[in-house]
């Protein structure tokens, strides 16, 4: 709490050359963060950079660290560009009243677009620096030149930026054309690195939004509803009165009680007699692939259509078809929301891990009918969020008590809050169908996939709490871009992918990681493999022969070539009366068909008594474009790969008509270590191209790995996810009988 | 209301307890204001609140603060602190083995009281000691290696 001055910090230095270290300031305490007059604007420079007279910057992002060690990427880049030693540099990030709006953080955006942003404005600075100097020093601009934060002149004289421009504005806007460096001077750029706030993290001197208080603050719980839009009848207030300082609020259906001490709340919450009365009609997971096949139909879209599939389809002789289903999923974050809210009559402010704090003030603004000026969102660390997990919604369960209570106020979820109340990533169903040619190679390829639309000119996802405040917020949702990926990376002389956008979804749901992506192209990469076995060709080389992208097939040899790849058709015959049966598989994905070009190879192993499938070795070779910061890049695609093996092997958002009944860690497994496979990753760089996105790509073709690898090892193919081992034991008995 | 005295990185601390089943967890964040143990699940479920009482790693939301009077209990922060970690709080730093942070607190302290009674654990002994504890970024890879570095530190 008493963290008012800028910290700095050393860091280890012990780590041999694997990493770079410095000593970066770490993001200032938001507590100590005073909101001065400063500009906004996301075309001025000094939105983004203040240069103090002693030489220190601070860069000011709109953009946010959910968790990725974003940080000392944008800090390189700022270093880099404004040629300024990385250890004057400190951050803060996602304070509205502070921070430029630069859109919210999510699909590996934040380095692509927001980085890029501050690499201009950094450029732009020293481009309006050396101007400075220019004029102050008599000379003109392309006789100075700038190290370490000092212009010089050819004769030696120098100056500081301090003493330039130290406390005052640059009053000049991004400048496109502010020359950059020349990548191959980079000195900060590229390099790995040390992310500044792990020494905090690790000793337990991190203020992460959970663990920030305030004055005179009340710590509350929402009690949330027995059936998904529930009315509440009746709440017996009795049924606290033995606990210090409880007591309830209520507006319409939203429900809370608040204590000065958290455990009185959480328990208070938990004693809280309630009777609700309807709500539900939710189809229940059972059958959730049917509903969605039935649901109402906004609009079709052919994601491409090229040369004629359905004609060549009907007239040929070697068809297949199959249905490959996604189950709903959810974000899961190891942290249960959190946010704090101070509502006053003429002021609010928010401290929250909201991935776009600027797009909640919006929305919070909109819905209770405040001004945004009188609102401050004060980005916080979270708990990883890889989408939008409940850190919005609890936000608005802050600013809601806050103002019923008129004290700040503390929210935290608890977990079955969080498994139960996320917005879940949505179930996705598609059909594929295609052709073979004589020569054994697709003559036609079709996708027909039944997908959430995103509601037109929908602004936000709606607040639980504002729903069931009876607050009007719009209605609709939003998804981001699930139908990425939908068909192959390779070239077919025929195809078409048709989406069914659908008017609803069963549960509220969002742009979980990779939207999308990771459900098409388990169905999209496991229907190559399985038309690879029907011709009776190996897996490899069926995917050589569909590709012309020579970066393409150079990153599937590269991965070949570390497995040690020995070219047969799968299932591999050689494998089929062992206790525990081996299996490989080989991937492909062009991610969204514009981004990283990447080729996974898998290893698992399948126990056939009980069906569980272990993924043992993972291959990675990842186009990354300009990496920033290599080591962080590699966190993330590494991070990609672990998460979406979870995701395939056990996660599945259960359901039923009243809500969601997988609501903690045991009815929502998540992978564990002793499951966690051996991960090889080769990132290839390429330093004078624009950063592609870190680790989303990484996700999408796993699922369809381990599904092809499971069909290598046992001749079992599975196409549902989760492989759990009923699952998959249960394709190994119906496999073994047909 | 009751007086608890705790033992905690230390020192001994006495807090109010409403209710003598609160879990230490509450004591240790609320009262306490540390920030090291974290709420996870509150079912003992993840790992993300785990402290050591006595040498042994254990989840505190699922002690009440009276079964830990008269324990001897250490936090993250009581194991180092930025200009002097403890070893595997270095090796973690060193292997940059985090993504959001939020697990680490149950990592480390589970790696810690592992290697407290197995100085040099082979991976799969590793992978065993940490099972219960949950990391939802992916980041059990450089995990692994931190603790493995730090048990040949």
């Amino acid at each position: 709490m008493n963290q008012m001055i800028l910290e700095r910090r050393q860091f280890l230095k012990g780590s041999g050359a694997l990493f770079i270290a410095f000593t970066i300031a770490d993001v200032i305490p938001a507590e100590a963060q005073t909101a001065p007059q400063k500009s906004l604007a996301a075309d001025a420079v000094d939105s983004y950079l203040v240069v103090e007279r002693d030489g220190r910057v601070t860069l000011y992002a709109g953009k946010v660290d959910i968790g990725t060690g974003a940080r000392v990427a944008y800090r390189q880049i700022v270093a880099e560009e404004l040629d300024t030693p990385i250890e004057r540099i400190a951050m803060i990030d996602g304070d509205t009243a502070l921070c430029p709006d630069q859109g919210g953080t999510g699909g590996s955006t934040g380095i692509v677009n927001g980085g890029m942003q501050i690499r201009q404005a950094s450029a732009s600075a020293r481009q309006a620096l050396v101007a400075i100097a220019a004029k102050t020093l008599n000379v003109p601009p392309a006789d100075l030149s700038v190290a370490d934060g000092t212009v010089r002149t050819r004769d030696g004289r120098t100056v500081a930026y301090g003493e330039l421009v130290g406390g005052g504005h640059f009053d000049v806007k991004l400048d496109p054309k502010a020359p950059l460096k020349d990548p191959g001077q980079y000195k900060y750029v590229g390099q790995p690195v040390q992310r500044p706030d792990l020494p905090a993290k690790m000793t337990g001197r991190h203020t992460y939004v959970h663990d920030f208080r305030l004055p005179n603050m009340l710590h509350a719980r929402v009690v949330r509803p027995a059936a998904i839009g529930a009315t509440l009848a009746e709440v017996d207030e009795r049924s606290i009165a033995n606990i210090p300082g409880a007591r309830v609020v209520r507006i319409n259906n939203f429900l809370a009680v608040v204590a000065e001490r958290e455990w009185n709340a959480v328990r208070a919450a938990k004693a809280l007699r309630v009777r609700w009365t309807g709500g539900g009609g939710l189809p229940g997971s059972e059958g959730v692939h049917a509903a969605v096949r039935a649901a109402e139909v906004a609009r079709n879209e052919d994601l491409i259509k090229k040369g004629d599939s359905a004609g060549t389809l009907r007239g040929a002789a070697r068809k297949f078809a199959a249905t490959y289903e996604w189950p709903a999923q959810s974000h899961a974050s190891m942290g249960p929301s959190c946010a704090l809210a101070d509502y006053k009559p003429d002021s609010l402010t928010v401290w929250s891990s909201s991935q776009g704090t600027h797009g909640l003030r919006r929305i919070i603004g909109r819905e209770l009918n405040i001004p945004v000026e009188q609102i401050r969102v004060i980005y916080m660390d979270g708990s990883g969020s890889y989408g939008t997990n409940g850190s919005d919604d609890v936000a608005a369960d802050a600013v809601l008590i806050s103002r019923a209570v008129g004290r700040p106020v503390r929210v935290q979820w608890m977990r079955e809050d969080e498994h139960g109340f996320d917005p879940k990533g949505p179930p996705q169903l598609l059909d594929v169908r295609a052709a073979l040619d004589a020569s054994g190679n697709i003559a036609a390829w079709e996708t027909e996939a039944w997908l959430p639309e995103n509601t037109p000119n929908f602004r936000s996802r709606p607040m639980l709490a504002f729903l069931a405040a009876g607050i009007p917020q719009p209605v609709g949702q939003s998804v981001a871009q699930v139908q990425g990926n939908a068909y192959p990376s390779y070239d077919l002389p025929n195809i078409t992918a048709t989406v069914h956008w659908l008017k609803s979804t069963p549960l509220r749901p969002s742009n979980l990681r990779a939207p999308g992506k990771p459900g098409n192209v388990f169905a999209v990469e496991s229907f190559i493999d399985e038309l690879a076995a029907a011709a009776n060709r190996d897996a490899l080389e069926f995917r050589l022969a569909h590709l012309k992208d020579d970066f393409g097939l150079g990153l599937l040899k590269r991965v070949a070539d570390r497995m040690n790849w020995k070219s047969r058709p799968s299932p591999n015959r050689d494998n089929r009366n062992g206790a525990v049966l081996l299996g490989r598989s080989i991937t492909y994905v062009w991610y969204k068909h514009m981004d990283n070009r990447m080729a996974l190879g898998l290893e698992v192993s399948v126990e056939r008594a009980t069906g569980k499938v272990r993924v043992t070795r993972v291959v990675a070779a990842v186009e990354s474009g300009l990496m920033i910061n290599p080591d962080a890049v590699k966190n993330q695609v590494e991070g990609n790969i672990v998460q979406a093996v979870s995701r395939t092997l056990l996660e599945e958002v259960t359901f039923d008509q009243s809500g969601v009944t997988s609501v903690d860690w045991r009815s929502y497994p998540i992978l564990t270590f002793p499951d966690v496979p051996v991960v090889e990753v080769e990132l290839i760089g390429t330093p004078r191209d624009k950063p592609l996105g870190a680790g989303e790509a990484a996700s999408a073709p796993v699922p369809a790995a381990i599904a092809n690898a499971v069909f290598d090892a046992t001749g079992a193919r599975i196409r549902r996810v989760p492989l759990t081992p009923a699952r998959v034991r249960g394709a190994l008995v119906s496999t073994r009988q047909t | 209301m009751a007086n608890v005295t705790l033992r905690v990185n230390g020192r001994s601390q006495t807090i109010d307890a409403d209710d003598p089943n609160m879990p230490l967890l509450y004591a240790l964040r609320d009262n306490l204001e540390l920030h090291g143990p974290k709420f996870g699940c509150g079912l003992g479920q993840c790992g993300a609140c785990t402290v050591i009482v006595d040498g042994n790693a254990v989840r505190s939301c699922q002690t009440s603060v009276t079964q830990a009077q008269g324990k001897e209990i250490t936090t993250l922060e009581g194991l180092g602190s930025p200009e002097r970690m403890h070893k595997v709080q270095a090796a973690f730093v060193a292997e940059q083995a985090a993504q959001c942070g939020y697990c680490t607190n149950g990592m480390i302290m589970s790696a810690t009281a592992l290697l407290a009674k197995t100085p040099k654990p082979n991976e799969a002994q590793v992978r065993q000691a940490l099972a219960g504890n949950l990391c939802r970024c992916g980041t059990h890879v450089r995990i692994l290696r931190a603790v493995m570095r730090a048990a040949n530190a």
